[in-house]
């Protein structure tokens, strides 16, 4: 009799300590908002269609201010921002009917967070055919997120020389999320985002069959 | 391969192939970054580097010293004669004074083997070994070994004499794991009492005749006869040297192919290399300087990612 007694006890100890978590944390954790969490949601903010008229629209705003491109000239930002500055200027080429500078410039070196990661960042090929100096450059990045990225590049860029002007032309501007006072003169499409979301671009160049801009909301990337 | 695995650059023999070609590919791009008109990248402006050398050298300690500067790093100099060594301390006493001084990483070069080992062991700094003894000069390797990939393409198959003194050369050491690792294969060529004795262990091939070296292959490593380490004659006389092992314009012409002639310096004229091999344009030795530059801000440069004895936080 003790000794089915004792059993009784501990089965209800078992049985409270089961459903003790519930207690501390309340019943929130229904499996479908676990689920709404831990899933990527993709949401598409431009598609193929779209973003060829959304470059149609930055080329020609390009060309309202520095008309036929001749003391101007255009970074890419590697490693995503060179697709976006290959488009551009074959699209503005197409428009104007002449050969446009176009260079590739990569900023590892001139990172500010060199030393705080784990593992140092491999740099990309820095190709510039052409001195900057006394020039206009429109520096071009598909995404505009701390504005850290071009800070470093106005600092590699003036290894080039000293240009007369400097603009910014962006594909996607991420509002609020600015660490530094960076804002672009020529946005694609802005969309308000928290730091948790990323915003994924998507080049035919890189082998994948159409352009695409998504918003994912994934926790842990 | 994302970064190097150890925070020291002893020697060749440590690294992984992986880790040479990680190496290699940082260093493509700090190529391009000394000739830009402004030759400079601010990674390193909040590291301090000491170039300690306790063996003379011109080329190795200026190519790091430019290596550094480039990476705008902050350099103090060091060299044994003008200090106190001559007085007395120990080798461990100069570098931890050194390191009071707020120094993050240590370039050495010490005439004893093993000596960036031992200070590896007993200190925090990152080391860098710029050549201890007869034992190993990595730096020295890996330019070599680039600058062959720069010019042929790749290693990777490639067939590399070195010629010369092999017993008393840190380089060709350095270059044989070099090489071997990188998937060369490598040919050590001089007068039998300059050979180590069981070399071939090393997996290289061992030649005699200077000539023979050179019609196997694609690229002939002449090294200096260092005769600052030989405590007994080896050779009668260095005219009778340069008459068996120099190489000369007529040896080449010789050979039914083109051969790339490096050397790692100091060159002397007329002894181990003639002048008009030392300036054909089969010659990449000055190729070879540009190229440790390069290199040298390569290492230093994924090192000083490994150092994190500043705390930011």
């Amino acid at each position: 009799m003790i000794l089915f007694l004792l059993n009784f006890a501990e089965l209800i100890l078992f049985i409270l300590l089961l459903i003790y978590p519930f207690f501390l944390f309340g019943f929130q954790f229904s499996p479908a908002l676990y689920l709404s969490i831990t899933m990527a949601e993709k949401r598409l903010i431009l598609d193929n269609e779209l973003l060829d008229i959304t470059l149609s629209r930055l080329a020609h705003q390009l060309i309202e201010n520095h008309g036929d491109f001749d003391n101007t000239v255009i970074l890419g930002l590697q490693p995503r921002g060179i697709f976006l500055a290959d488009r551009l200027k074959k699209k503005l080429e197409s428009y104007i009917g002449k050969p446009i500078s176009l260079g590739y410039l990569d900023i590892t070196f001139y990172r500010d967070d060199f030393r705080r990661r784990e593992a140092p960042l491999k740099a990309n090929a820095t190709h510039i055919p052409f001195l900057v100096e006394s020039k206009k450059v429109i520096l071009v990045d598909d995404v505009l997120y701390t504005g850290r990225s071009v800070r470093a590049a106005l600092d590699a860029m003036t290894a080039f020389g000293r240009p007369r002007k400097v603009e910014l032309l962006v594909l996607v501007n991420r509002k609020y999320t600015r660490h530094l006072p960076v804002e672009p003169m020529y946005v694609g499409k802005a969309v308000n985002t928290i730091d948790t979301q990323k915003v994924l671009v998507e080049w035919d160049e890189k082998g994948t069959q159409t352009g695409n801009v998504w918003l994912t909301s994934k926790q842990d990337t | 391969m994302e970064e190097l695995r150890g925070k020291h650059l002893l020697g060749i023999k440590d690294l992984l192939r992986e880790e040479i070609e990680l190496i290699f590919e940082v260093a493509d791009n700090f190529k391009e970054v000394i000739n830009r008109p402004i030759k400079k990248v601010p990674s390193l402006r909040d590291i301090t580097i000491a170039n300690v050398f306790f063996e003379n050298s011109t080329r190795t300690r200026l190519s790091f010293e430019l290596a550094e500067k480039r990476l705008s790093a902050d350099v103090i100099n060091f060299s044994s004669s003008n200090s106190s060594v001559k007085k007395g301390e120990t080798l461990l006493d100069t570098v931890n004074n050194i390191l009071a001084m707020k120094v993050d990483m240590i370039v050495m070069r010490h005439a004893s083997p093993g000596a960036p080992h031992f200070l590896a062991k007993n200190i925090d700094a990152n080391v860098i070994n710029a050549g201890d003894g007869t034992h190993e000069h990595p730096t020295q390797a890996l330019l070599d070994a680039f600058s062959i990939r720069e010019k042929l393409g790749q290693v990777e198959g490639k067939k590399v004499a070195i010629i010369g003194d092999i017993l008393h050369s840190r380089v060709a050491l350095s270059n044989i794991f070099a090489l071997k690792k990188l998937g060369a294969e490598v040919m050590v060529c001089g007068p039998s009492t300059l050979l180590p004795k069981h070399i071939h262990e090393l997996g290289v091939s061992v030649s005699l005749e200077v000539q023979e070296a050179l019609q196997w292959c694609d690229v002939a490593n002449v090294l200096r006869i260092q005769l600052e380490r030989q405590q007994v004659k080896y050779f009668p006389s260095l005219r009778e040297y340069s008459l068996y092992y120099g190489i000369n314009k007529k040896m080449l012409d010789k050979l039914d192919k083109q051969i790339t002639i490096m050397h790692p310096g100091p060159i002397n004229r007329g002894v181990e290399l003639s002048s008009d091999v030392a300036d054909s344009e089969h010659s990449i030795i000055l190729e070879q300087v540009e190229n440790g530059v390069a290199i040298r801000m390569a290492v230093l440069y994924l090192l000083a990612g490994k150092n994190k004895s500043v705390s930011f936080s």
